[in-house]
């Protein structure tokens, strides 16, 4: 017995030693400014992306009115500009799921696609409809405006007949504009709340499942699994079906914009990792710098490069998903499947490790 | 030591206060751990909302079964109450036995080493006389026995020598000990926690410390319980140890399910003390119960519990080094890493896809894993081989049942370990409908290919 004290002694002054000579040398704290990082995050990103959002937006709406009020052709192209500029700012702001974004539903009554058309013809033929019911999430926001400017008809004629000479064509109007005014509501509604919450915002820096950061980073991974990966890439072209589905594409009628705001998307996702400021090519604090502290810059470069690469792979497509499904579908999952690498970077190398509480987490661990 | 050992007699008695005891203290924590369990939701949440349950091999017939679940509970529940109170003592603690490890069968995803102490300590309190003193049963019957054998209650401290032994010696490993992992990990996202927060836990050699006085203590532990010049400060230890682990980790009612196992290590005057005080301030009871000295087991019964016991003890040594029959990566594998105290020994984590595929056409589409499984269990499935492949086998049949033709199902998985960049886990071109769920090796996972290996055990 005598002798187990004295090992278990040794031991001890052994262990003492180790740590105290661990002690000399330079003590590594962790410097890493979560806060810092959510104010890059709101400063840099988020508020400027919000803004220039509610800009494009307040312009899609008075577009509306001018088109409603005069439809004719330039009135009707001038529309379908605002709404594709709106439409590309909003890719980078979808991947913000907080505050009234969150209690809003905002994404969902902004960018649900493809639209279910019959919702669509039946409020305007019924002309008594509610834009904030759950059932009409799929009848308004950028994917009804696609339909309603490029989907009513084969030719622009036609599609003018239906706002000027059609019998209902009071109920086609009004109807841009409820949508419109839905529309902007919603984001100044949001972006009016994150404005006056961000100083309460960028303190919400404990490691548990409802705070700021964490909440941000996990709807920042779900927004790119599901919003970009699955819903731009992987259910149009036939991924999680028998076979493609090209008209789920996002922009179906416009048809030739899916690339384009595919790409916007990818880039906004990676200038959040990367911290890089709102349309500037300065960059800060973020989720990249957060890893290379970590000491895990193994991980941080593997990322940016896999974003370049699918980047690269989603050039190579057409500018109409759709047309690129029916013609090449493989360069099509091609570019999923980089996508996909990228999941894994973000959702399984980078999570474990900031070994952030995940929100399902609740049970016991061992 | 040996010697003690062999020279160990199986006729000596000891007082029965610390046996009673613990029955209390097990049955209250037993009891407040199911309230807890039903007051986080976590009965609706774990087992009625997911479709899809997950299986030990050989036990599918176990599921959850609707809303009887809660019923399930309650009779779990109150038959530790009883336990606690020692009221129809051996019936209450039969019941609790089989309700409590239907609980756990019912879903591999909830697997806790701490369930599988529960279940083990459980069985052996099925044999043991810890009505003897100081229960109901003892003040109905108007006979409570004031000595019971003494190996019943070194039973109970042979178990937590196993646990905590068995739990030392599987850090003996690099990773825990030189890369200072799970830790490193763990400790520095805890920066939120008040004092320590920024400073201790983002210290490297705060990990490497922890490392390796969390491997010394649940190595010395027992030998310094058994000791009395020892025990009480080794009983300090236990206190800090367990408290600060809690503090760190999500582990619910365990730590303090341990801290109070390890109160039968005392000796009987302590027990009496707390028995003599409940007798007092809390039962204010002045009555005396007839006392008999002595409890026996009749000379069958003390024979048949003593085989049991050997053969148990036997397998509960040996059990937790099973894995050392399977080749590979134990961390990576996992092949015998359950029911092993291997507590918090690393830090896993997947993701796993799957793809149907018309092996005639080759044609194929991809799953959406949410569309079966709960977040939780998606978590689980996607680093655990046998998840894998159980969920394979329910994918390949629901899509059979739905029509499809010559279904394939292939997985395309990865897996990051203790902070190594994430690598392919699963052969990708295996259809895993094909393979068969047993205790053989699995060949379809793929071999652990970081550079940095762990040695050890």
């Amino acid at each position: 017995m005598f002798r187990k004290f004295i090992l278990l002694f040794v031991a001890a002054i052994a262990i003492n030693a180790c740590s105290s000579s661990e002690e000399m040398s330079p003590i590594i704290t962790d410097s890493f400014d979560r806060s810092a990082l959510l104010e890059n995050i709101a400063d840099n990103i988020m508020i400027p992306a919000y803004e220039d959002f509610s800009v494009e937006m307040s312009a899609l709406k008075s577009q509306g009115e001018v088109f409603t009020t005069t439809p004719n052709q330039m009135n009707l192209e001038a529309l379908r500009v605002s709404w594709f500029a709106a439409y590309k700012s909003w890719q980078y702001i979808e991947m913000f799921d907080i505050g009234k974004a969150e209690d809003l539903q905002f994404k969902f009554y902004m960018n649900i696609y493809p639209v279910t058309v019959s919702d669509i013809e039946g409020n305007i033929a019924s002309e008594s409809y509610d834009l904030n019911s759950v059932n009409n999430q799929d009848a308004q926001g950028f994917p009804a405006l696609d339909y309603l400017l490029y989907g009513l008809a084969d030719t622009d004629a036609a599609i003018l007949d239906k706002y000027v000479t059609a019998e209902n064509k009071e109920s086609y109007k009004n109807y841009i504009g409820a949508v419109l005014e839905q529309m902007n509501t919603l984001t100044t509604t949001v972006v009016s709340d994150f404005k006056a919450q961000r100083n309460s915002f960028v303190i919400s820096i404990e490691n548990t499942a409802t705070s700021n950061i964490n909440k941000l980073i996990n709807d920042y991974i779900y927004y790119y699994e599901k919003g970009l990966r699955a819903n731009k890439f992987g259910i149009p072209s036939g991924v999680f079906s028998d076979t493609p589905l090209p008209e789920k594409v996002e922009g179906r009628y416009n048809s030739t914009v899916s690339k384009e705001l595919a790409l916007t998307a990818v880039m906004a996702v990676q200038n959040l990792f990367e911290g890089k400021h709102y349309k500037a090519s300065t960059t800060g604090v973020s989720l990249k710098s957060y890893l290379i502290k970590l000491d895990r810059t193994d991980i941080a470069t593997s990322t940016t490069s896999q974003f370049n690469i699918a980047t690269a792979q989603i050039e190579t497509l057409a500018d109409s998903f759709a047309t690129q499904i029916d013609t090449d579908n493989i360069a099509m999952t091609k570019a999923y499947d980089e996508l996909q690498i990228a999941v894994r970077l973000l959702k399984l190398d980078m999570l474990q490790a900031f070994n952030i509480s995940v929100d399902y987490q609740d049970a016991d661990g061992d | 030591m040996l010697m003690k050992i062999l020279k160990y007699n199986l006729k000596e008695q000891t007082n029965a206060a610390p046996l009673a005891i613990f029955r209390l203290f097990f049955g209250l924590m037993m009891f407040a751990s199911i309230v807890r369990f039903w007051a986080n939701g976590w009965i609706e949440k774990l087992y009625l909302v997911p479709e899809f349950h997950f299986s030990y091999l050989g036990f599918s017939w176990i599921k959850p079964i609707g809303n009887y679940t809660y019923l399930l509970f309650i009779i779990c529940g109150v038959s530790a109450l009883f336990v606690a109170i020692g009221y129809k003592y051996r019936i209450a603690i039969g019941i609790f036995f089989l309700s409590f490890l239907y609980i756990e069968l019912m879903d591999k995803t909830t697997y806790l080493n701490h369930y599988y102490f529960i279940s083990i300590v459980t069985f052996l309190l099925l044999f043991l006389p810890a009505n003897a003193y100081f229960s109901v049963d003892a003040f109905l019957r108007k006979k409570q026995y004031q000595q019971v054998p003494k190996w019943t209650i070194d039973s109970l401290k042979l178990m937590l020598f196993i646990i905590y032994l068995s739990a030392g010696f599987v850090k003996l490993n690099s990773d825990w000990l030189f890369r200072a992992m799970p830790l490193k990990i763990w400790l520095p996202s805890k920066y939120d926690l008040p004092i320590i927060g920024e400073n201790l836990m983002q210290q490297n050699w705060f990990h490497f410390a922890m490392s390796w006085s969390g491997m010394l203590y649940d190595l010395t532990i027992p030998f310094l319980l058994l000791y009395k010049r020892t025990r009480f400060v080794a009983f300090l230890f236990v206190v800090f140890f367990h408290v600060f682990t809690r503090v760190l980790f999500p582990i619910g009612m365990f730590p303090f399910i341990m801290i109070v196992s390890a109160l039968i290590f005392f000796d009987a005057t302590l027990h009496n003390k707390m028995i003599d005080f409940l007798r007092k301030y809390v039962l204010k009871s002045k009555r005396v119960l007839l006392s008999t000295p002595n409890f026996y087991f009749s000379k069958v019964k003390r024979k048949v519990v003593l085989a049991i016991f050997s053969v148990f003890f036997i397998v509960q040594i040996l059990f937790p080094w099973r894995s050392l029959c399977y080749p590979g990566e134990l961390f990576w594998t996992e092949e015998g890493y359950r029911f092993s105290w291997r507590v918090m020994l690393m830090e896993k984590a997947g993701s796993t896809n799957f793809k149907i595929v018309n092996l005639a056409t080759g044609r194929s589409f991809s799953v959406n894993n949410t569309d079966f499984l709960t977040a939780f269990q998606e978590k689980q499935m996607s680093y655990q081989p046998d998840f894998i492949l159980e969920y394979a086998h329910f994918l390949g049949d629901h899509f059979t049942k739905q029509g499809h033709k010559n279904v394939g199902v292939f997985a395309d998985s990865y897996v990051a370990l203790n902070g190594r960049l994430s690598t392919r886990f699963v052969d990708e071109k295996v259809d895993l409908y094909q393979q068969k769920a047993s205790f053989s090796h699995k060949k379809w996972i793929l071999p652990f290919q970081s550079e940095i290996k762990i040695k050890g055990i």
